[in-house]
C-alpha cells in the first residue's frame, strides 16, 4: 500500500463534453493520484457519471485529453490495449448484467470476454462468489436478485480480470445499510489482496466518502475541490463531510437551504389513514410478505426500513391495489383496497422505485396528463400545475423531455405528479434514492409540510438512516416480516444502540442469523493467480469472446422458451397456411348468363362453359341493371351475354357477337377467366362445326404439344412449397436476430461492448451463431415437412439445398443484425425487420412473378435481395433434379452478400457511445 | 362523460409519444408512400414481360411471323436459342417458356398434315405457366389462322366472343396493386403500433402508473384504440387521395366516404387484436414473432394477394373470421367497382361482428393480465 504514487493513473486535460446544447462538463483539468481509494462526489447532474463514461473508453471524447495508464483514451489502439486493465461498473443495479442468465453464467460471459480459459475461469469465479457471499445464489438468475445482491454481482463481473483501475459509479445506491457495509468491507479487502489497484468510486452518500482516500468534488461540470475529506472539511470549516459539501457549492445552489426541522405532530387520535390485518404476499413458492399488519394514523409519517427485496415495495403495492394480496385484508380510509375502487385511488398519491412516467412527453405535458386524468377542475387546472411546478422548481425544466433530467430532478417530477390532486395519502417507494443531500433536505421539508400543514399522511420507504429518523414512527423490515415498529428514538433506546443505523443492522444480523456472521469468518487468503493472457488476448481475433457472446445469446434465447417456440412452431404453421392456401389455379369462377335468345342453341353454350371445372353457374340473369349490380357486388366474375336471335341468325350464317363481362378488379383472376373462356369458346366452335359439317374435318390446322415441365400435372403445392421455404427462412430469422443488438441499447448492457476487448466482428458474429443454428433447425423442420407431409418430391441434390439454406440464413439474421444496430427502440426494429423483409421477399423475388418480370425499383431489390437466388436454388433442387453445378451461378450472390452485410453492420456499429 | 374525458386524453398521450419516435414516423410514411408506389409501379398483376425463347428448326415466313408476335409488354423479345439450350435454359430459370417450331411446319400446316408445336412451360412458375399457356395459344392460333388464310379456305362459324373487361379496362397492375398495398399497410401498422403501445407501456413501466389512477382497463384500452386507428386512417387516407389517385393516377369509382367508414370499422378489430397480441407476449421480441405469424396469414390469404376462389374451401372459410377479408372484399367493391352501401353492408356487418368479438376478447384478457404486467 506504501508504493509512491510515481505518475498519476489518470491524467485529464481541458476536458469538455456536450449533450447537445447542455455541457456536462467544462473544461475541466484534474490528475488521479494512483494505488488511492478515489472519490467523485456532487450534486445529481454535475457530470460524475459523464466522466467516469469518459475515461473508461465507454463514451467518446469530444474534446480534450484524457490519459488513463499511461496512454492516450482517444487513441483506439491503447483503448484496446488497456482495456484488459480498467473495470467499470455503471450506475443503476445491475445495467451491465445479463437478467435472464444465472449468477455463475453472468461472470463466466465476462471471463470468457477477457479470454480467460475454463481452469482460471472456474477457479476465479468460485473465489469471487465466496467473498461476496453469493456461492448459494449461484444458479439463481440475475433478475431475481435484490438490488444489494446486484450491485455485488457487477462488482464479480468487474473483478474477474485483475483490474488495475476499478471504476465504481453510484455502486451503493438504493442498497440497504447492511449490505452496504458488506460491500465497503468486499472492496477493502480486494485492495489489501491487489496492491496497485486504484479504485474511483462516486457516491451520494457522505459517510461513504469520508473514508475514502482522496476526493474530487463537482459540480456543474467544473470541480470544485480535491484533497482529503479532512482536508475538504478544513476548507470549508465544517464538521461533517455533509456539511462542507454544501458549503463548498455556490451561493445559487444552496440558497434556502436550511437544516430540517420537525414539528412535533398532533395526534388526531383515532382517524386512520392506512390499515393493514395479516398481509400476505405469496409469489408461487416464494413467500414476499408474510402476514404484515400496520395501523398508521392520518398527518402521520411512517418510515419503511429494510434491506433489499424484504417486501416493502410489495408491501407498498398490495396498499395501492396494484397487487391482490394472498390473504389479508388492507384499509385505506376505512376502506377495504379494492383494484375496482376508483374512488380511493383518487384519495392515494403512489410514486413507485422506478421511474414510471412518460419519457416521450414534457415536464409539463406529464403534469397536465395527470392534473386531467384526476379530473381537476377545469378552472383550477393551470393554476395548479403552475403551483406544482413552482412548489417543485420545476419552472426551468417545462418543456424539457424527463430522460434529459438528472434523477434528483426526475424523482421531484414524480412526486409532483403523484400530488398534483391533492391526496390525502402519499406511498412513496425509495422517492430520494440517488438523490444528492440538498435535494433531500428539499424534499423533506416539502413532506413535513404536508403532513404538518395540510394533514396528508404520508408511507414512505427509504435507505437513509438520516431520512428515517425523521419520520414519526418507522417499521423494520426483513424477509417480508415486520421485525420492529415504532418511534426511531425508541427503536435505538431499546435495541441498546447508539444509532438507529447501528439498531438497524443489529436488527437484521439477528434475523438473518448466522448467514452474515459465516461471512466474517471464513476470509480465504485469496491468491488469484495472475493473469497472463489478457495482453495478449486484447490483440488480433479471439474465438473466446465470440463465443462468449454465442453463449450469452444461445442461453437467452433457450431461456424464453416461448420465443424460441414461436420461431419453430410458427414456421410450421406458416408453412401449413401458405402450403395449403395459396394456389394459383383459379376455380369455381361464378358466372351468370343474360340469355336474350332462350333457345336450345344459346342454353348449349351456356351449359358448355358450366360443366367445366373452372366455372360455376350461378341464376341467370334478366337484365342489364341485374347484370350490373351482381357484378358490382362481386358475386360474378364473368357475365356472357347471348344476343335475341342467336339461333336463327347462326342459321342464317350471319355473324354473331357473344358479350363477355369480365370483372377486372383483380387483374390476375380476369387474366385466368379470359383465358378458360376463350377456350371455352374455341371448343366449342369447333364442335358445332364437327357436328354441323357432314364431310370429315380436321381438328385444325395445327397442334400444340404443351409440355408442362418439373411439375407435371401442374399442381400448386409442389410450386408453391419451394417458394415458401426462402420466405420463411428470411422473415422469422432476421425477426430473431432483429432485437439482438437494439435490446442491449435499450437496456444498456451496449455498454460491455464498449469497456471489454470484444471486437465489433466478434460482438455480431458471436450473437448471430445461435441464431443462424435455429434457422437452419427451422429448415430442416421446413424440408421434413415438405418432402414427408406434403408429399412434395424432391428431386435435386440435398446437399447443394443445405449449402445454400445455410448461408442464405446467415445472410437473412445479419440482415436482422443490420437492422439491429441501425436502430434505436425495440418498436422500430420490428418495424424495419417488417418493411425489409416481408415485403421483398413475398413480392419481390419471384414467388408469383419471376424478377424478370418486374420493374424500376421491384427490379433492382429483386436482383439485390438475397431471397431470389435462394428460390431458384430451392426450385432447382426440389422440382428440377439439380446440383451444384448447375446452380453455382445463384450459389455465388448469395455468398458474396454475407461478407457485405456483416461488413455493413460492423463499420456502422460503435465501439464507444456518442 | 369521465369514461370519454380519460379516453380521450389518454389517446392523446398516445398520439405525442407516437411523434416523438422520428424513425417510426418515416417508417410510417414510407409504408404508404414508397413502398406503395415501388409495389404499384414494379410488380405486375398480369403477363408482364414473360421470358420466353423459341427454337425455330423452320425457319420460314410463318416461323418468322409467330417469333415477331411475341412482344412487350407481356413477352420478353424471344431469345432464338438451339434446341440443346433447351434444358439449361429452362433449368437456371432464364426461360419460362421455350417454343419448338419442328422444321417444314408451314409447309405441312398449309399441306393439311396438322404439324405439331411443343410449348414447354416451367410449371414452378406456376402464375406465369397459366396465364402465359392461355396467351401463347391464343397468340399461335391467330397467327396460325391469319398465315392460313391467305392460303387456304377454312370453314369456321361466325359467332364472335367479344370480351369486355369492366372496372378495369386495361387490367392494369397499378391499379390494383396500389390499393391493395395500401390495405396491407393498413393491416401491419394497426397491429404493430397497439401491440407495440402496450408492451412499451409494460417495459418503460408506465402501465404501473395508470394503474394507480383512477382509469379503467377498458379507458386504457379504447385510448390506444382510437388513437392509432386515427393515425393510420389519416395517412392512409392521405396515402390515397395523394399517392394512389394523384400520383399514380389511379381512378378512384365508388365513394371514398364509404371506404373510410369500412376502414374504421376494420381498425377496430385490427386494433384490438394488436392489443391482445399485445397482451399475449412478455417483450417485444415475442411480440415481432408473434405478429409475423398473426400477419401472413392475415395478408396472404385475405384475396388481396391471390383470388379467394382458389384456396380451398377449408381456408376460404376459416378466412371469413378475419377481418381483412371483409375489408379486401368491401375494398375492391367499393374502390374498384363503385359498389354502394346497398352491396357492402354484409362486410360491413361482419366487420362489426368481429371487431366487437376481438375487442371483447382483447379487454377481457387485459383485465385479466393487467396486474401481472407490473
Amino acid at each position: 500500500m506504501n508504493t509512491p504514487a510515481t505518475a498519476p493513473v489518470v491524467r485529464i486535460q481541458n476536458l469538455s463534453l456536450r449533450y447537445g446544447e447542455q455541457v456536462a462538463l467544462d473544461n475541466l483539468n484534474l490528475d488521479l493520484p494512483a494505488n488511492q481509494m478515489l472519490g467523485l462526489i456532487g450534486p445529481d447532474g454535475v457530470g460524475k457519471s459523464s466522466l467516469m463514461s469518459l475515461l473508461t473508453g465507454a463514451r467518446a471524447i469530444q474534446q480534450g485529453k484524457i490519459e488513463v495508464l499511461g496512454g492516450d483514451m482517444a487513441d483506439a489502439r491503447h483503448r484496446r490495449a488497456v482495456c484488459p486493465r480498467i473495470a467499470y461498473m455503471p450506475q443503476g443495479l445491475g445495467k451491465n448484467l445479463y437478467l435472464t442468465l444465472s449468477v455463475f453464467e453472468n461472470v463466466d460471459f465476462f471471463g470468457r470476454l477477457f479470454g480467460q480459459q475454463q481452469a482460471e475461469r472456474e477457479q476465479r469465479i468460485a473465489e469471487l462468489l465466496k467473498s461476496t457471499n453469493l456461492e448459494s445464489f449461484r444458479d439463481r438468475p440475475a433478475g431475481q436478485l435484490s438490488g444489494g445482491m446486484k450491485q455485488k454481482l457487477g462488482l464479480c463481473c468487474a473483478l474477474i480480470h485483475d483490474p488495475d483501475l476499478l471504476v465504481l459509479d453510484e455502486p451503493t445506491t438504493g442498497v440497504d445499510p447492511l449490505s452496504r457495509a458488506q460491500f465497503w468491507e468486499l472492496i477493502a479487502r480486494l485492495r489489501q489482496r491487489r496492491a496497485g489497484m486504484s479504485v474511483l468510486v462516486s457516491t451520494a452518500y457522505m459517510d461513504e466518502a469520508e473514508r475514502f482516500d482522496w476526493l474530487v468534488a463537482m459540480d456543474a461540470g467544473k470541480i470544485l475541490a480535491t484533497g482529503t475529506a479532512t482536508e475538504l472539511r478544513e476548507q470549508a470549516k465544517a464538521d461533517s463531510l455533509e456539511e462542507a459539501f454544501i458549503l463548498l457549492l455556490p451561493e445559487a445552489k444552496r440558497r434556502g437551504h436550511k437544516a430540517i426541522v420537525i414539528p412535533p405532530r398532533q395526534s388526531s387520535g383515532a382517524d386512520i389513514a392506512i390499515e393493514a390485518h395479516d398481509l400476505s404476499m405469496r409469489f408461487g413458492e416464494f413467500l414476499a410478505v408474510d402476514n404484515v399488519s400496520l395501523r398508521i394514523e392520518r398527518g402521520e409519517i411512517f418510515g419503511f426500513l429494510g434491506s433489499n427485496g424484504c417486501g416493502k415495495s410489495t408491501t407498498m403495492k398490495m396498499l395501492t391495489g396494484l397487487l391482490q394480496p394472498s390473504s389479508g385484508t388492507a384499509l385505506l380510509f376505512g376502506q377495504v383496497v379494492d383494484a375496482g375502487n376508483l374512488a380511493t385511488r383518487k384519495r392515494v398519491g403512489y410514486m413507485s422505485q422506478a421511474f414510471s412516467l412518460y419519457s416521450e412527453l414534457t415536464v409539463k405535458q406529464n403534469l397536465e396528463l395527470h392534473a386531467k386524468l384526476f379530473h381537476l377542475p377545469a378552472a383550477d387546472m393551470s393554476d395548479r400545475v403552475t403551483e406544482m411546478a413552482q412548489r417543485f422548481q420545476l419552472d426551468a425544466v417545462l418543456g424539457t423531455l424527463p430522460d434529459a433530467l438528472p434523477l434528483g430532478i426526475r424523482q421531484r417530477l414524480s412526486l409532483a405528479v403523484a400530488m398534483i390532486h391533492r391526496p390525502d395519502l402519499l406511498i412513496l417507494d425509495e422517492p430520494t434514492s440517488g438523490v444528492d443531500p440538498i435535494e433531500r433536505d428539499r424534499f423533506w421539508e416539502m413532506m413535513i409540510e404536508l403532513s404538518r400543514n395540510d394533514q396528508v399522511t404520508i408511507f414512505i420507504s427509504t435507505h437513509f438512516m438520516n431520512e428515517a429518523e425523521r419520520c414519526d414512527r418507522i417499521s423494520l423490515m426483513h424477509a417480508g416480516k415486520v421485525l420492529a415498529s415504532d418511534t426511531p428514538a425508541a427503536l435505538v433506546k431499546d435495541s441498546g444502540h447508539a444509532s438507529l443505523e447501528e439498531a438497524f443492522i443489529g436488527y437484521l444480523q439477528k434475523a438473518s442469523g448466522d448467514e452474515a456472521a459465516a461471512d466474517t469468518s471464513t476470509e480465504p487468503a485469496v491468491v488469484v493467480s495472475p493473469q497472463t493472457q489478457a495482453a495478449q488476448a486484447a490483440a488480433g481475433f479471439s474465438l473466446t469472446r465470440l463465443y462468449s457472446y454465442t453463449l450469452r445469446e444461445a442461453l437467452e434465447l433457450r431461456r424464453d422458451p416461448i420465443r424460441a417456440s414461436i420461431a419453430l412452431v410458427g414456421t410450421l404453421f406458416l408453412m401449413f397456411t401458405f402450403g395449403y392456401g395459396i394456389t394459383m389455379d383459379v376455380e369455381d369462377l361464378r358466372f351468370a348468363v343474360l340469355d336474350r335468345d332462350q333457345t336450345t342453341l344459346s342454353n348449349n353454350y351456356a351449359l358448355d362453359l358450366g360443366g367445366s371445372r373452372y366455372f360455376l353457374s350461378r341464376p341467370p340473369l334478366a337484365d342489364y341493371a341485374e347484370l350490373d349490380q351482381r357484378m358490382r357486388s362481386g358475386e360474378l366474375s364473368l357475365a356472357l351475354e347471348i344476343p335475341p336471335h342467336f339461333a336463327r341468325d347462326l342459321e342464317r350464317g350471319n355473324q354473331v357477337k357473344i358479350g363477355a363481362w369480365i370483372d377486372g378488379a383483380m387483374p390476375t383472376r380476369a387474366e385466368n377467366v379470359i383465358g378458360y373462356v376463350q377456350a371455352m369458346h374455341q371448343g366449342w366452335l369447333l364442335e358445332m362445326a364437327r357436328s354441323r359439317s357432314t364431310t370429315q374435318l380436321p381438328a385444325g390446322l395445327m397442334k400444340i404439344e404443351t409440355r408442362f415441365r418439373y411439375n407435371a400435372d401442374v399442381k400448386s403445392l409442389p410450386a408453391m412449397v419451394p417458394a415458401v421455404i426462402p420466405i420463411l427462412l428470411m422473415l422469422i430469422p432476421a425477426m430473431l436476430s432483429a432485437l439482438s443488438v437494439v435490446r442491449e441499447k435499450e437496456l444498456g448492457s451496449i455498454l460491455n461492448l464498449y469497456v471489454t476487448p470484444v471486437t465489433k466482428f466478434e460482438f455480431l458474429v458471436g450473437k448471430q451463431l445461435p441464431y443462424i443454428a435455429v434457422g437452419m433447425l427451422n429448415f430442416l423442420l421446413l424440408s421434413i415437412l415438405a418432402i414427408f407431409v406434403f408429399g412434395v418430391p424432391f428431386k435435386g441434390s440435398f446437399l447443394t439445398l443445405t449449402v445454400a439454406a445455410l448461408l442464405y440464413v446467415t445472410a437473412s439474421t445479419g440482415i436482422g443484425l443490420l437492422i439491429s444496430t441501425l436502430t434505436n427502440s425495440q418498436i422500430a426494429a420490428i418495424f424495419a425487420t417488417f418493411l425489409a423483409t416481408f415485403i421483398p421477399s413475398t413480392r419481390f423475388s419471384g414467388m408469383i412473378d419471376p424478377v424478370s418480370s418486374l420493374e424500376g425499383g421491384a427490379r433492382l431489390m429483386g436482383e439485390t435481395f438475397p431471397g431470389a437466388y435462394f428460390l431458384t436454388i430451392c426450385r432447382g433442387t426440389f422440382s428440377k433434379a439439380l446440383g451444384f453445378a448447375e446452380l453455382g451461378p445463384s450459389l455465388w450472390p448469395l455468398a458474396l452478400a454475407i461478407p457485405i452485410i456483416v461488413g455493413l453492420s460492423v463499420l456502422l456499429l460503435k465501439k464507444q457511445e456518442r | 362523460m369521465e369514461t370519454l374525458l380519460n379516453i380521450y386524453y389518454l389517446g392523446i398521450k398516445e398520439l405525442r409519444s407516437l411523434s416523438r419516435d422520428t424513425m417510426m414516423l418515416v417508417m410510417i410514411v414510407f409504408s404508404f408512400t414508397g413502398q406503395v408506389y415501388l409495389i404499384a409501379t414494379g410488380v405486375p398483376q398480369s403477363l408482364h414481360k414473360a421470358p420466353i425463347a423459341i427454337v425455330d428448326e423452320d425457319r420460314s415466313p410463318l416461323s418468322h411471323r409467330i417469333i415477331n408476335a411475341f412482344y412487350l409488354p407481356y413477352f420478353l423479345t424471344p431469345v432464338i436459342i438451339d434446341q440443346y439450350e433447351t434444358d439449361h435454359g429452362m433449368d437456371v430459370g432464364l426461360y419460362s417458356f421455350v417454343l419448338d417450331i419442328p422444321s417444314h411446319f408451314q409447309r405441312d400446316m398449309l399441306a393439311g398434315r396438322q404439324p405439331a408445336l411443343q410449348l414447354n412451360i416451367d410449371a414452378t412458375r406456376i402464375s406465369q405457366a397459366f396465364i402465359g399457356n392461355s396467351y401463347i395459344q391464343t397468340i399461335l392460333n391467330g397467327e396460325v389462322n391469319a398465315f392460313a388464310q391467305g392460303h387456304r379456305a377454312i370453314v369456321t362459324l361466325p359467332v364472335e366472343l367479344e370480351i369486355r373487361t369492366r372496372f378495369n379496362p386495361n387490367l392494369s397492375s397499378v391499379w390494383f396493386g396500389s390499393l391493395m398495398e395500401v390495405i396491407n399497410s393498413i393491416t401491419t401498422l394497426s397491429i404493430i403500433l397497439t401491440g407495440a403501445a402496450l408492451i412499451r407501456e409494460r417495459e418503460h413501466g408506465t402501465i404501473e402508473h395508470l394503474l394507480v389512477m383512477p382509469l379503467t382497463p377498458f379507458e386504457i384500452m379504447s385510448a390506444k384504440v382510437w388513437s392509432m386507428g386515427l393515425v393510420v386512417v389519416v395517412v392512409a387516407t392521405a396515402s390515397i387521395i395523394f399517392v394512389v389517385h394523384g400520383l399514380l393516377e389511379v381512378p378512384i369509382q365508388g365513394s371514398l366516404g364509404l371506404f373510410i367508414l369500412g376502414m374504421l370499422l376494420h381498425l377496430f378489430a385490427t386494433t384490438s387484436l394488436g392489443i391482445y397480441l399485445g397482451t399475449l407476449a412478455r417483450s417485444m421480441p415475442q411480440l415481432g414473432l408473434l405478429m409475423l405469424i398473426i400477419l401472413l396469414p392475415l395478408q396472404m390469404l385475405s384475396g388481396g394477394m391471390t383470388p379467394r376462389e382458389s384456396m380451398p374451401a377449408l381456408v376460404q372459410n376459416i378466412m371469413l373470421a378475419a377481418p381483412t377479408t371483409h375489408f379486401v372484399s368491401l375494398a375492391q367493391a367499393i374502390l374498384y367497382r363503385g359498389a354502394g352501401f346497398g352491396i357492402v353492408w354484409v362486410d360491413f356487418l361482419a366487420l362489426i361482428g368481429i371487431g366487437a368479438v376481438f375487442f371483447a376478447l382483447a379487454l377481457n384478457r387485459f383485465r385479466n393480465t393487467i396486474s401481472s404486467m407490473v
